[in-house]
């Protein structure tokens, strides 16, 4: 960092568009509305309005959120409360035997979930870490270098994702099949790579757009190779676009169903998605089990949705804008 | 090795990404094309070698199951679509009028987002169920319904269920991405167009809206990405039931390959699929890159 802060004093012209265009949070003002308080008129229809607004975002984010509480209330209640339509404001109908159920503490034998839970850390965690570097080397490429048939690359490896995943999982279920790959680890994560290449290409190409070209030449012309003008000056800059682009990689791989369901089988490969489907069976559904599981799958996301937002926010709008 | 060390670095950098694409995604689609000119049927693997060229086609084209499943997919997606734009334009515009606490705000909006598709499938699959699901519970105990609604079985109203199920899970990325176009936007042209008299409806429609336009093609261009993830929600919630009247044409191909064992026929039908979602995606890139360029030019 001191190289790239050296460069910077130099050279006033780059600071100063360091200073307007910071790396990585490109929105400016996405966060610096929260603390003005805005002066309004005290006009009866201006203040009718903003209640009104206020009323409507209420409504909206209750809309938002009732899902997702309802499964949470009911993964702390009973199948037999669920079932018997209990009041979900009686509090003698909450427990925390589901989770013991789930993890296996409690009296039914029931569903491996710590087995699936460590499953899929490890598919998501190794195809993520797989998929940034690979993704990593492609994004550079298409950020810094001209080359021929540029677009016609960028527009291919899209469209490599767009195609559905249970089009996609009928044939490399056989192929698969074939080399052996179904029910391993290493199947799996292979596929999910090829999932998040091509979106984490286009996350990092954009971030790296957005880091001055100069940065990385001066650092050159002061004696550093291509490859430590890299790593040791557009790298970190870029260090929380990758991120995002890391976390959007992990939810895919976390969330991923369609193609999981039929290259996973057994108890050493069936990943937390693949898992809820155990808890329905032919005619019944043990509701309570289910609900407890989806939480135990939503938090881990949500933790790593709250700390990156912002950033994932400023990827996804640049990275398609500024073509 | 030598080879490699030949290549310009941009195709080095490049090569592991189109490596992996190959091999995952070119290779096993050449390869379900192949199947889809064969009576490839996964319990006689000698099948495979039984060309029967546009056989599978035909039967397809011939088939009016097919059919509906692929209007209804088409309907489906363009319902959804055009109301998750809808619905996130307006989330958006309301939670830009919000001037404290929007952080918070933003980070509810961003919520559903992070559900995978499957759990938002047995949410709502238990939410809309017809006797213990708290939809019928508060339309019973709040505004006097007196029977169970079967939600997810009745062909329409299950219809209707997918596509709220859809809707919640992905309304979040319109809304975000239009949000950081709001926020992006520069306040002078609209300070201009008060000033000039516009009502704020006109400002809305002449100022705001198309500036942005750009951001409007960029959700629907990450959006239809991956379209195909419905088929998570479909399958879970009615699995294309009651009597294929939800039938996608994503569920009907995973039907016909994994449980008939019909490889060559579900892989006809999984590339009409295919060939749909990337329709659907250059459509929307298209639409991108005129946008930009359009941004671009008033950029200069």
């Amino acid at each position: 960092m001191t190289q790239s802060a050296l460069i910077i004093d130099r050279n006033p012209a780059l600071a100063r568009t360091l200073e307007t265009s910071p790396p990585g949070g490109a929105l400016p003002e996405l966060s610096g509305l929260d603390d003005e308080p805005v002066k309004e008129p005290w006009l009866p229809a201006a203040l009718l309005m903003r209640w009104g607004v206020r009323a409507c975002v209420f409504i909206a984010m209750c809309l938002i959120m009732l899902p997702g509480l309802w499964v949470m209330l009911n993964a702390f209640r009973t199948n037999v409360a669920i079932l018997a339509r209990d009041s979900i404001f009686a509090a003698t109908s909450y427990t925390l035997d589901n989770f013991r159920d789930v993890f296996g503490m409690g009296d039914t034998a029931g569903i491996p979930v710590k087995a699936y839970f460590v499953n899929s850390l490890v598919i998501s965690v190794t195809s993520t870490v797989i998929a940034i570097a690979i993704g990593l080397a492609g994004g550079y490429a298409f950020a810094r270098y001209k080359f021929r048939f540029k677009k016609t690359l960028f527009v291919g490896l899209m469209l490599s994702r767009a195609v559905p995943g249970i089009a996609l999982s009928l044939p490399v279920f056989i192929i698969w099949s074939w080399l052996g790959l179904i029910d391993t680890k290493v199947g799996t994560i292979i596929v999910y790579v090829a999932m998040n290449v091509p979106f984490s290409v286009w996350l990092i190409d954009g971030f790296f757009r957005q880091i001055p070209k100069e940065l990385a030449e001066a650092a050159e012309i002061d004696g550093c190779t291509r490859w430590q003008a890299f790593w040791q000056v557009e790298f970190p800059m870029a260090k929380s676009g990758i991120a995002s682009a890391a976390i959007f990689a992990f939810l895919t791989a976390w969330n991923e169903f369609a193609l999981a369901s039929q290259l996973t089988r057994s108890t050493d490969t069936k990943t937390l998605p693949v898992g809820l489907m155990d808890f329905t069976a032919q005619f019944t559904i043990n509701w309570a089990g289910m609900c407890a599981l989806a939480v135990i799958i939503i938090i881990p996301a949500l933790i790593l949705t709250f700390i990156v937002q912002k950033h994932l926010i400023a990827g996804l709008t640049f990275g398609g804008v500024k073509g | 090795m030598k080879l490699l060390r030949k290549l310009p670095p941009e195709a080095r950098l490049l090569l592991p990404a189109f490596v992996v694409i190959l091999l995952v995604v070119a290779v096993p689609l050449l390869f379900s094309l192949y199947t889809s000119f064969t009576s490839y049927r996964l319990v006689r693997p000698e099948t495979i070698w039984n060309v029967v060229w546009f056989k599978n086609y035909l039967k397809l084209f011939g088939n009016s199951d097919f059919w509906w499943a692929f209007g209804r997919t088409v309907l489906f997606l363009t319902v959804v679509l055009n109301l998750e734009m809808l619905f996130g334009l307006a989330l958006a515009l309301l939670v830009n009028q919000v001037t404290r606490g929007q952080r918070m705000l933003r980070t509810i909006m961003m919520f559903p987002m992070m559900f995978s598709p499957v759990l938002v499938g047995f949410q709502f699959k238990f939410m809309f169920n017809d006797n213990i699901g708290i939809v019928n519970h508060i339309l019973q105990n709040w505004f006097g319904v007196t029977e169970a609604i079967p939600w997810l079985v009745e062909s329409h109203l299950a219809f209707f269920s997918l596509a709220c199920a859809e809707i919640w899970n992905s309304t979040a990325v319109f809304a975000i991405l239009l949000l950081a176009g709001l926020m992006a936007m520069p306040q002078d042209p609209l300070e201009a167009a008060r000033v000039d008299g516009c009502t704020p409806l006109q400002a809305f429609r002449h100022v705001t809206l198309p500036f942005l336009m750009p951001f409007v093609y960029i959700a629907m261009t990450i959006r239809s990405l991956d379209v195909g993830r419905a088929f998570d929600i479909v399958k879970i919630m009615t699995n294309g039931g009651p009597a294929g009247r939800t039938e996608l044409i994503w569920t009907l191909s995973a039907r016909a390959g994994y449980e008939d064992a019909r490889m060559g026929y579900a892989n006809a039908m999984s590339y009409v699929a295919v060939l749909l979602s990337i329709a659907f995606t250059v459509h929307f890139f298209r639409k991108l890159n005129a946008s930009r360029q359009f941004l671009n030019e008033v950029d200069a």
